[in-house]
């Protein structure tokens, strides 16, 4: 302790003071509750009204959950089972299961979703997670084509032909580099489009006919189920990201006709409603492309999903652009970063970081926007929970199979939603 | 004083590293630079000084393209600044800058963000970009800060680890626009101090500051500035201890008044 005296004015501190631990009563879990619970009278009340409501949730919820019924081939036999008494009947979930996950998907064939959907986990962990080895992103750079092959089926020529498309595009560019970066830069992208467009399909009948290799194909009308939502949901997500950044790059460009392009397509996506692209994907299109063209129907409501969240994404990026400090752009261009690489190494990192809130939002939207598909016809989840019921057995079930597929749907929303706030903890480089 | 002016005499015959010939700069319809015309020799250490809105930081912005002059010419190093973007990537990669707030790239350890530039633009092997860094991290005396981020420094240390970032691309000119207004008091002398090494080395430099002792103590020549004109330039004695414009003194006045 000091000794200096109260009344005087000038004063010396000799000894500086240590940090002393809290008081005890402003720690531990009876603090805690106090403080949180009931802390004032209406506190207090409010704390017992909300014990009320859950404790008449679970007597009401809780024998339904608990008498349900697993055992049973039709509604009518479930209630012959429960007699009276409430209770659930998942029993359609063990009967229907199959179908509400893989749709009309020949069920001797359901190993190849399965196995895509693990090499999907393995394609995801390098983009995920730093930790996992980088030469794994090779796999994830090929497993669209091995998905697409996987669950399409049909010769192995096919996906390896298309995909060979990208190596003769990044060939053509590096032939092309002294002539100029524009020039190159048009030549990348028309090569592979020439490729694909003349050459990928006669080699792919060729190399069949030498080697022939592939799979049973499985048409597009017998995809459903939660199958067919993550197929439309996880391509979407994926492609709507990097379009979405292109976009919102586009809005922000000097160039006029960049900037006009961009901001006419975002409003206009934007300004329709989901539903309505849908239905131009289903229907509309069928008017202007030539006759006799087979335009894959999951294919076209990708890409109309796609471009709806695309639409969106580049709003959510936009604002993470507007949030970062012009210094960040002007360290950049004095440091002698050109645009792309400014934006690569500088901007999009601390963008993305920013608005990494609003994308998962976006995917999470566009994943669950894939039930809409039922109203142009394809089986999702929902789409066969009303077939299942127009079987008589089932005739007149809802919850229990909407909480199933609600279920689905919320175990990958919020995986979604927790792997986003682990990654933004991860991000953090502020204060450690 | 520990006076760095030894070559004050000399720097005329080193050659030109900045030339500026008549150069103007709008705003809209606002002329902030009028008619700006100024020589800078290889080793010369200038100080701009003037009133807030004189125009000082736009002028060393004009020298590295960040703001786009109508008209005169700039050449630095040989290069005329134009629209072509290769002459623009050339010069900025001569010419390195420190800002008033840093401007460090908060995403990016400390290391990384002195490596950056050398390894994208320069395209130095990631191990020896390495070693340039941490010499001039040791050379602003935070080579144990390389693996913090920005965001766990200091001011005085960020503004010390973005003028290593810049002396990573071993420029020929350096550019300081206000480096140390946004430091509190008790920093600003550490970033002084790395300055005035600096210029002990021999770097060109051009610093827009209000550190008056700084300027005395390290430049050759300080140039005053208001409303967007040059009014006065001098030798750092003969202009704080003669000014010759009304202005200047009634500036000096103010700045060094109190």
């Amino acid at each position: 302790m000091s000794d200096t005296h109260a009344e005087t004015v000038a004063f010396v501190r000799d000894t500086m003071l240590p940090p002393e631990p809290p008081p005890v009563t402003e720690i531990g879990a009876v603090r805690w509750v106090r403080e949180n619970l009931f802390s004032g009278w209406l506190n207090v009340l409010l704390t017992l009204g909300a014990v009320y409501v859950i404790v008449w949730l679970l007597a009401h919820i809780g024998p339904w959950l608990l008498n349900s019924v697993w055992n049973a081939g039709s509604l009518a036999e479930c209630r012959q089972i429960l007699d009276g008494a409430t209770g659930a009947c998942f029993a359609v979930i063990r009967d229907r299961g199959q179908q509400l996950l893989y749709g009309f998907y020949p069920a001797n064939l359901y190993w190849r979703p399965n196995l895509a959907l693990l090499l999907m986990v393995v394609a995801l962990a390098p983009l995920l997670f730093p930790r996992v080895p980088r030469r794994v992103l090779w796999f994830s750079a090929v497993y669209p084509a091995v998905a697409y092959w996987l669950l399409w089926g049909g010769s192995v020529w096919f996906p390896v032909s298309v995909l060979l498309g990208f190596p003769a595009g990044y060939l053509a560019w590096r032939v092309m580099r002294p002539a100029g970066a524009i020039l190159s830069g048009i030549v990348a992208v028309l090569v592979p489009l020439l490729w694909w467009a003349v050459v990928a399909g006669p080699l792919a009948g060729l190399l069949q006919s030498i080697v022939p290799l592939g799979l049973r194909p499985v048409r597009s009308d017998q995809f459903g189920g939660f199958m067919l939502s993550i197929i439309i949901g996880v391509t979407g997500i994926a492609l709507s990201l990097p379009l979405g950044i292109v976009l919102a790059l586009g809005r922000r460009s000097d160039m006029f006709l960049i900037k006009t392009l961009s901001v006419g397509f975002i409003e206009f996506i934007r300004g329709v409603p989901l539903i309505t692209l849908l239905f131009t994907a289903s229907l509309l299109l069928n008017y202007f492309l030539p006759p006799g063209t087979n335009f894959d129907i999951i294919l076209r409501v990708i890409i109309m999903v796609t471009l709806f969240a695309a639409a969106y994404m580049a709003e959510v990026i936009r604002g993470g652009l507007a949030a970062l400090p012009r210094g960040q752009y002007e360290a950049a261009d004095a440091l002698g970063l050109d645009y792309w690489k400014a934006q690569r190494l500088v901007i999009m990192p601390q963008a993305l970081k920013v608005s990494i809130p609003g994308i998962v939002n976006t995917f999470i939207g566009l994943f669950k926007d894939t039930t809409l598909v039922v109203f142009i016809g394809l089986l999702d989840p929902i789409g066969l929970s009303n077939s299942i019921r127009a079987d008589t057995n089932w005739n007149g079930i809802y919850w229990e199979l909407f909480i199933f597929i609600g279920l689905l749907f919320f175990i990958f929303c919020f995986g979604m939603s927790r792997y986003s706030q682990h990654l933004e903890r991860r991000l953090k480089t502020d204060h450690h | 004083m520990n006076n760095v002016q030894t070559s004050a005499v000399v720097d005329d015959a080193n050659p030109v590293a900045i030339q500026i010939r008549a150069m103007n700069k709008w705003y809209g319809s606002f002329h902030v630079l009028r008619d700006i015309d100024m020589t800078v020799h290889r080793g010369e250490r200038i100080v701009i000084c003037g009133p807030s809105g004189s125009g000082k930081s736009t002028l060393i912005r004009c020298i590295n393209r960040l703001e786009e002059h109508q008209s005169g010419q700039i050449i630095v190093d040989g290069t005329e600044l134009t629209s072509d973007l290769k002459n623009i990537d050339k010069v900025r990669s001569e010419v390195g800058m420190v800002f008033q707030h840093f401007n460090l790239f908060p995403h990016l350890t400390i290391l990384e963000n002195c490596t950056l530039a050398p390894i994208w633009v320069r395209k130095v092997p990631r191990r020896e970009a390495e070693e340039i860094a941490m010499h001039f991290l040791e050379k602003v005396r935070i080579p144990e800060q390389a693996n913090k981020y920005p965001g766990q420094l200091s001011g005085g240390q960020q503004q010390r680890v973005a003028i290593a970032r810049a002396l990573c691309m071993r420029p020929r000119i350096m550019l300081f626009d206000e480096p140390t207004s946004a430091l509190d008091p008790e920093m600003i002398k550490e970033v002084l101090d790395t300055m005035i090494e600096l210029a002990r080395d021999g770097m060109t430099m051009i610093c827009v500051t209000h550190e008056m002792g700084f300027a005395r103590q390290v430049a050759n020549r300080v140039i005053f500035m208001d409303q967007g004109q040059i009014v006065e330039q001098n030798a750092p004695e003969e202009f704080f201890a003669r000014p010759r414009s009304e202005r200047t003194r009634l500036f000096l006045s103010q700045i060094l008044g109190h």
